[in-house]
This record gives structure tokens, C-alpha cells and sequence, in this order.
């Protein structure tokens, strides 16, 4: 099935003219020896290690820290593809927060009958204990993170809308800053849109969703389950970036449903809590009881809006796997348009008949659990075994509603570096959109995931994926007319 | 700045401080036994796990008071809390959570002395373990170094504060090692081996040197004890690290723009200290003033942890 997926540079089947556009990054390609394409890659790996771009893969002990693979290859969005997908983009994450806004409040797509009501009320992602709260602005998922795949020229699919707590823009921008040091030619022969002003404008949301008279600068902090959890160097690299405190629960009470933080100096309100922490374990008094990294009284304090929690309690009720396949219906409710991004298809196994295909077709779908997220709990047909096969076949019969199945898509390639030289390896994309007060912004550009391993359609960073630098050309030229690509092989 | 980052901060600081005293301790207690003409025996490592506070757990894990298994037990065990792996790796935790309140040269150092120790499974003959604790050594200086290139900022200001509070503590109790290191039989006090004891004192705290240049006269316990109580400009001294102290909570409250209790009570010592005389602390019997001593740095400790609401 690889051997006829879309190549982003080379096209379809294997030609062997670049796609318009693409031509001067696969001059750069052929023209860069493997040997100096590898010593950069090296070069940016040895720095993400010493700047401790690590990662933590839960259960496992050693490898407590360990750094995600990078490809020095980057991947090149033109300008008309990027303003297609960014439009699709916003529309998409203004539904999900009037979806929210609805499920939270009046509930008239329920009451209109476009969604199953008790998929909503039942689902273990919905939380009562924020039904009739609106938060300022209204807006809910602050910071969305939308999986996005793409299988040729113009099909670009939304794989899945993570609306709770999205990780990875810290690589969007530590890849770009080491692609700009090692690769600085590739700068010269394109005009890429920057990035690096994404953490202002995620400040600048946080602040604008303050909750109302905090005055002009609201106290905003970043709430992270700790340094062992696996996110943390994100946490960690986001707060210092936006110049804001990285607290744990230790570090905040809540007193007369106002949230302080504990500093040497005495207390200090807390406005806005950028929290990286899932809702089960934000509050043990309202959420799970054993949680050792919540703050007890927070749910609290927001109910009573002295504290603006991002993204709010609740929203993985969008991002939900098989709230998911509605959204198609979703968009159009809320938009009045049709969705500008397509989903991929999707069989609700909850239902007799989706159940039935998936069934009889699980060897060459996608099996996902609801709930399940980085690539656990996820069974990909063609490439899994007869007894994984048969494993997920007997949870689906006795949990059908806690699955969907999706087709094995052939997602596209982008040329990366591996041992045998340059080669295509699958990718997907995620790109960050924030939503505030004045609406939503989303810097061009985002993470590319790439399955390192041959064939491989698992993106994911636990399960052996590697990153890339996603460049979007600017839609003007160069400044500097024909500039030549200056190719420092050997020393730097 | 947030408690726990400064509380993070302070413990760094004492970590560090400690892991390195306990390599000099080792290196100190070789010399005494291993490495002497008149070699101390098993008194002296006695001594080290007295000076330690790991007379107790070493008892638990039955092994006999040897050379090796002192120096495994001080410089490895995790079993130890004071070992020198658990205070690199409670050093390294620490810094991890405050990442980036740290300089990269801070952190690296940090990291490559606990990456130094984190393999070891033995500590290997006298040769090998001199050799740990010379690098650990290098890797502290390092860490010292990088922190006085920090930003001059809280950050830097409480793990120094930390360091300040750990060597008072670890200064006291090597002296005090004197009074649990029984001389041999028939032994006078002035005779060799007495020598001999305080002159490894003084190769464990580097004042070897500094002595000659001070008194310019043949060794005196009397003298040593002066060096390294009462004279702030040996670094290592229990004055200069009390008058550290004073220096550090003062830049903190000048931060702050108040002070408090700690800041008190730091001077309060400071003052004292600078109204002693050896003599005077010798009269007194120097074992009651260092154990005195050591529980006033505990109760300083604890002002701190309040002032700057660590807990």
C-alpha cells in the first residue's frame, strides 16, 4: 500500500520530476551528501540532548530520558496549501468551542437531534460539573492541536481534534531554531513564514481570557504534573518562554474559591492557569479522589469564575473519537457551511452495522479505542499479527462502544534521512490553534510527525516516530534574487 | 519566585555541598589509614561514618568495618541517604524541576557528576576512589564556578544560601571528628599520630597551605581549630560560612524589600562568632561548642524554611 502513496516533493507514483515548486528542495536533497546530512542531523540531536529535549516513555525504566528522533529533511507546505488549510483550520476550532458552549450550556444540538444525546451525556469525557459555567469569551479549548494527514495533492484529512491538552509545539519551535543554525541554505533559497511568535500569542490568549476586572495583566502560570512527567521539558520551555511561573499543585491554594500561588514573596493571585493536566486530576475533590497532582477547591474556583482554566474542564467531550465522526455534521450546524476539511471515514463501532464491517474487515482498518491517545490501544489491520487480530476482534465484540474503525489511509511521504540514505517515510502534521477573546490565531507552520521505520503508518513519539521542521512559504519571493544555495559540506 | 523553586534551589545547594564534603571525607580518612606511615585503622573509619551520620545504617547492613565497605557504603549505597550517589542524585532531581532557573553550565555540571557516579557499582581499590573523588571535586568546583557567572539574582542567591548552611554544618562536624577519633593506647596528645590527625583535617577542608601562610609555625591544634572556626578568610571556616549566610539572606531581602527571622538570627551568629576566641571555645570543651553549634545551624535552617515558606 506505501508503494502508491503521494510523495510531497517527488508526487505520485514514483516520477522522478519533482512536483512544481518542490524542485529546488530536491536539488538541496540530492546535492547534500548523506555523510553531511547525517552530521547535521547529529549536530541537532546532540543539541536537543544537552538542552534536555527529553522525553519520558511510560513504562519503561531506563529510558526515563530519552530525546525524539529528529530528520534534518524539513517538510515545505506552499503558500495556497497552508491558507487552505488554515481556513479550515479556524472554522474547525470555532465549532469545537460552540459545540462546547453548546454541550455546556442549551444543548440544542442535542435537542435538534443531531447527535445522539446520551453519546454526549454518557460519555465518560463529558463532565456534568461544568454544565451551565460559561467561561469568558465563551471559549473553551484554548489551545487546540489538529491531527492532520494527507494522502495526495489537495486531500488533506483531519485524523483527530485534540482539544484537552495538545503537546509538541515546544518542537515546532526547537526544530525550526536548529534547522535555521544547521540548514541555514534552506532559508536562503525559500521565504518561510516564522513561527517564533507563538508563545507571544499564546500569552497574549491567556491573558485576553482572564477572568473579568483582573486588569491589564492578569497573573498567568502554567500547572505541570512535574518533571517526571513526560511532557515536562515543554512545560518547562512554554513557561520560561512567556516569561510565567510553571507551578505544581504544591505551589497553589485555593482560599475563599480565590487561587493563590505560594512564592517567597507571600502569595500571589492566580488569574489564568495554563494547566498540562488532564481534568481527572486538576481537582481530587470534584475529579479523581486519589489525585496527588490537583489542587484541592480549584473546580471550585472556577465555578465561581475567579480563575480562567485552559483549556476549560470538559472539553474532551470534543475530541472524543466518536464524537469525532460527527463533526462533518458539526461544523455545518454551527458554520452554516460545510466542513473545509474533510474527516476520514469512520465506522462507529457502537453502532450494528459499522460493527459488523469492522468486523469482517478488521485486517485492513485502523481499529482505535475512544479514549486511547498516542498511539496506544490502536490496531493497525494490514500490518498487525493473527493474534493482535484476534485480540482486538474479542475487546470489540465485548466493548463495541469503545471503539471506532477508520481505513488504512495511505498517508503521504516526505523524503527523510535513514540509514540507507534518503528515503520516503510516512508523516502526519499538527498544527497548534488558539483561541481567545479575538478569536483564533494559528502561527503557519506545526509539528510533523514522521514513522521512521519503513512502511510504517505510527506517527507517534512512543511508538518510534521522529519529528521534522514543517516550513510554509511565504506567498511573495525571496528578498535576495537569486541567491545560490551555499553548501558548507565538511566544517561548519 | 515560587517557594518550592527557591526551597528546590537551597536543597540544590546543600546537595551539592555535601557530596562534596563526603569525597573529601573519604579522601581524608584514606590518607589517615590507608595511605599513612602510621596507619589509624579502623578507628578511622569509624570516624568518617561518626562525622557522616551513618554509624546506624552502616550497622544495618552487617558488613565489617573495612576500607572498602565504608567507602562503598559513603561514596554508593543508595541505602545511605548521605551517600554521595543519593546526594547527587537528590541534587540532580532538584535541579531538573527548576531547570530553568539554572544556567546550562550550572545544570551540565550538575548532570556530569551524577552521570561520574550513577555507573559505579564498586568503588573500586584506593587508587579508583581517589581517583571519584578528585573528579567530583573538578565537577563541584565547576558547578561553584558556574554559579558565580548566574545571573546575580534569587536563583543564585539560594543555592549559595544552601551551600553556606551545608558547609557550617560539615566544617563543625569535621572537627569534631577529633573528639570521636581516640588516639591509640599509650598515645600522647602532640604526638605524631595527633598530628598526623590534624593535618588530615586540614588536607580535607585544602587549608593545609592557608595554615602556614596565617600562623608561619609548626602545627597546633590549637591553631587549627582557630583556622577553621574563627578565621572568615578561610573559605571553608564555620565564620566565613556563617558571614556567607548573613550575606545571602541580606541580597535576598534586598530583593524582597523586607527581611525576617533567619535574617536575625544569621547575624546574631555572625556577631557571636566574632566575639570567640579559641581559647575561650577550647575552655568550654570544643565537642559542647560544636555540637552547639550544629543545632543552632539546624534551627537556622528551619527559620529559613519558614521565612521563604518552603514547606
Amino acid at each position: 500500500m506505501h508503494g502508491k502513496a503521494f510523495d510531497e516533493v517527488w508526487g505520485e507514483g514514483g516520477a522522478d520530476v519533482p512536483r512544481e515548486g518542490f524542485e529546488a528542495l530536491a536539488r538541496w536533497i540530492s546535492d547534500t551528501p548523506a555523510h553531511e546530512l547525517d552530521r547535521r542531523q547529529q549536530a541537532a540531536e546532540a543539541a536537543f540532548r544537552q538542552l534536555g529535549i527529553t522525553f519520558a516513555v511510560y513504562g519503561e525504566d531506563e529510558a526515563a530520558e530519552r530525546i525524539i528522533p529528529f530528520d534534518i529533511v524539513p517538510r515545505i507546505f506552499s503558500a495556497s496549501e497552508w491558507s487552505g488549510l488554515k481556513a479550515g483550520l479556524e472554522q474547525r476550532v470555532e465549532a469545537i468551542n460552540a459545540f462546547l458552549a453548546d454541550v455546556y450550556g442549551p444543548r440544542k444540538i442535542l435537542a435538534d437531534g443531531i447527535i445522539p444525546a446520551e453519546l454526549v451525556l454518557t460519555n465518560a469525557q463529558f463532565r456534568p460539573q461544568v454544565a451551565g459555567v460559561r467561561p469568558p469569551h465563551d471559549v473553551y479549548a484554548h489551545i487546540c492541536g489538529i491531527d492532520m494527514v494527507r494522502t495526495g495533492p489537495t486531500d488533506f484529512f483531519v485524523l483527530e481534534d485534540n482539544a484537552r491538552t495538545p503537546s509538541g509545539v515546544s518542537y515546532m519551535l526547537e526544530n525550526r531554531e536548529a534547522m535555521i543554525r544547521l540548514c541555514p541554505e534552506i532559508f536562503e533559497m525559500f521565504a518561510v513564514e516564522p513561527v517564533d511568535d507563538y508563545t507571544d500569542l499564546l500569552l497574549q490568549t491567556l491573558r485576553s481570557v482572564a477572568p473579568h476586572g483582573r486588569g491589564q495583566e492578569p497573573v498567568c502560570v502554567l500547572l505541570t504534573p512535574g518533571h517526571y512527567n513526560s511532557a515536562f521539558y515543554e512545560h518547562s520551555f512554554l513557561a520560561d518562554a512567556m516569561g510565567i511561573e510553571l507551578v505544581e499543585a504544591a505551589d497553589l491554594e485555593v482560599d475563599d474559591d480565590i487561587v493563590w500561588m505560594r512564592t517567597i514573596d507571600g502569595r500571589v493571585r492566580v488569574d489564568v492557569i495554563y494547566r498540562r493536566l488532564d481534568d481527572d486530576y486538576i481537582d481530587p475533590l470534584v475529579f479523581r479522589r486519589d489525585s496527588m497532582l490537583g489542587v484541592p477547591g480549584l473546580m471550585a474556583a472556577y465555578l465561581a469564575g475567579n480563575v480562567t482554566l485552559t483549556n476549560a474542564p470538559g472539553t474532551g467531550i470534543a475530541d472524543d473519537k466518536a464524537i469525532y465522526s460527527y463533526m462533518p455534521e458539526i461544523v455545518r450546524y454551527y458554520t452554516g457551511s460545510d466542513a473545509k476539511l474533510p474527516n476520514v471515514e469512520t465506522f462507529r463501532c457502537r453502532e450494528a452495522a459499522p460493527l459488523q464491517y469492522t468486523l469482517d474487515n478488521l485486517d485492513k482498518l485502523v481499529v482505535k479505542l475512544v479514549d486511547g491517545s498516542g498511539g496506544y490501544g490502536m490496531l493497525v489491520g494490514p500490518t498487525a499479527s493473527k493474534g493482535e487480530v484476534e485480540r482486538f476482534r474479542a475487546a470489540l465484540i465485548a466493548e463495541p462502544h469503545r471503539y471506532i474503525a477508520q481505513p488504512t489511509l495511505a498517508l503521504s511521504t516526505v523524503p527523510t534521512l535513514v540509514d540507507q540514505g534518503v528515503a520516503p517515510r510516512h508523516v502526519d502534521f499538527r498544527p497548534f490553534c488558539l483561541s481567545g477573546a479575538n478569536g483564533v490565531k494559528i502561527v503557519p507552520g506545526g509539528l510533523t510527525r514522521v514513522a521512521l521505520r519503513e512502511g510504517s503508518l505510527v506517527v507517534n513519539s512512543s511508538q518510534g516516530g521522529g519529528t521534522k521542521d514543517s516550513l510554509i512559504l511565504a506567498d511573495r519571493p525571496r528578498r535576495r534574487a537569486n541567491t545560490t544555495p551555499s553548501m558548507r559540506s565538511g566544517a561548519d | 519566585m515560587l517557594s518550592r523553586t527557591a526551597a528546590s534551589l537551597y536543597w540544590l545547594g546543600r546537595y551539592i555541598e555535601r557530596a562534596e564534603f563526603t569525597a573529601r571525607l573519604i579522601e581524608a580518612t584514606m590518607r589517615l589509614d590507608l595511605l599513612s606511615a602510621r596507619p589509624a585503622g579502623e578507628g578511622a573509619w569509624e570516624s568518617a561514618l561518626a562525622v557522616s551520620t551513618a554509624e546506624e545504617g552502616f550497622w544495618f547492613t552487617g558488613e565489617p568495618v573495612t576500607p572498602e565497605a565504608v567507602t562503598r557504603f559513603l561514596a554508593l549505597s543508595l541505602d545511605n541517604g548521605n551517600s554521595i550517589r543519593s546526594c547527587l542524585d537528590a541534587a540532580r532531581n532538584n535541579a531538573k524541576s527548576v531547570r530553568t532557573a539554572l544556567t546550562r553550565e550550572a545544570w551540565e555540571a550538575i548532570n556530569r557528576a551524577w552521570l561520574g557516579v550513577r555507573d559505579c557499582k564498586a568503588a573500586g581499590g584506593t587508587a579508583a576512589a581517589l581517583a571519584m573523588v578528585d573528579k567530583l571535586k573538578a565537577e563541584a568546583r565547576g558547578f561553584e564556578g558556574a554559579l558565580h557567572r548566574m545571573l546575580r539574582n534569587e536563583a543564585s542567591f539560594f543555592v549559595r544560601l544552601g551551600s553556606a548552611i551545608e558547609r557550617a554544618d560539615n566544617t563543625a562536624r569535621l572537627i569534631d571528628v577529633k573528639y570521636h577519633l581516640l588516639l591509640p593506647e599509650g598515645e600522647k596528645v602532640g604526638g605524631a599520630i595527633d598530628r598526623d590527625q590534624w593535618t588530615t583535617i586540614l588536607h580535607t577542608v585544602s587549608a593545609v597551605t592557608a595554615y602556614r601562610w596565617l600562623y608561619r609555625e609548626g602545627l597546633r591544634p590549637g591553631r587549627v581549630v582557630d583556622l577553621l572556626v574563627l578565621r572568615p578568610e578561610m573559605p571553608r571556616s564555620i565564620a566565613a560560612s556563617a558571614e556567607e549566610v548573613v550575606q545571602m539572606l541580606t541580597a535576598i531581602g534586598r530583593r524582597l524589600g523586607r527581611q525576617g527571622e533567619a535574617d536575625r538570627m544569621a547575624r546574631v551568629r555572625q556577631q557571636m562568632l566574632g566575639r570567640s576566641t579559641v581559647n575561650g571555645i577550647i575552655a568550654g570543651g570544643l565537642h559542647e561548642y560544636l555540637r552547639g553549634f550544629i543545632a543552632e545551624n539546624a534551627r537556622l535552617d528551619q527559620a529559613i524554611s519558614q521565612q521563604f515558606r518552603f514547606a
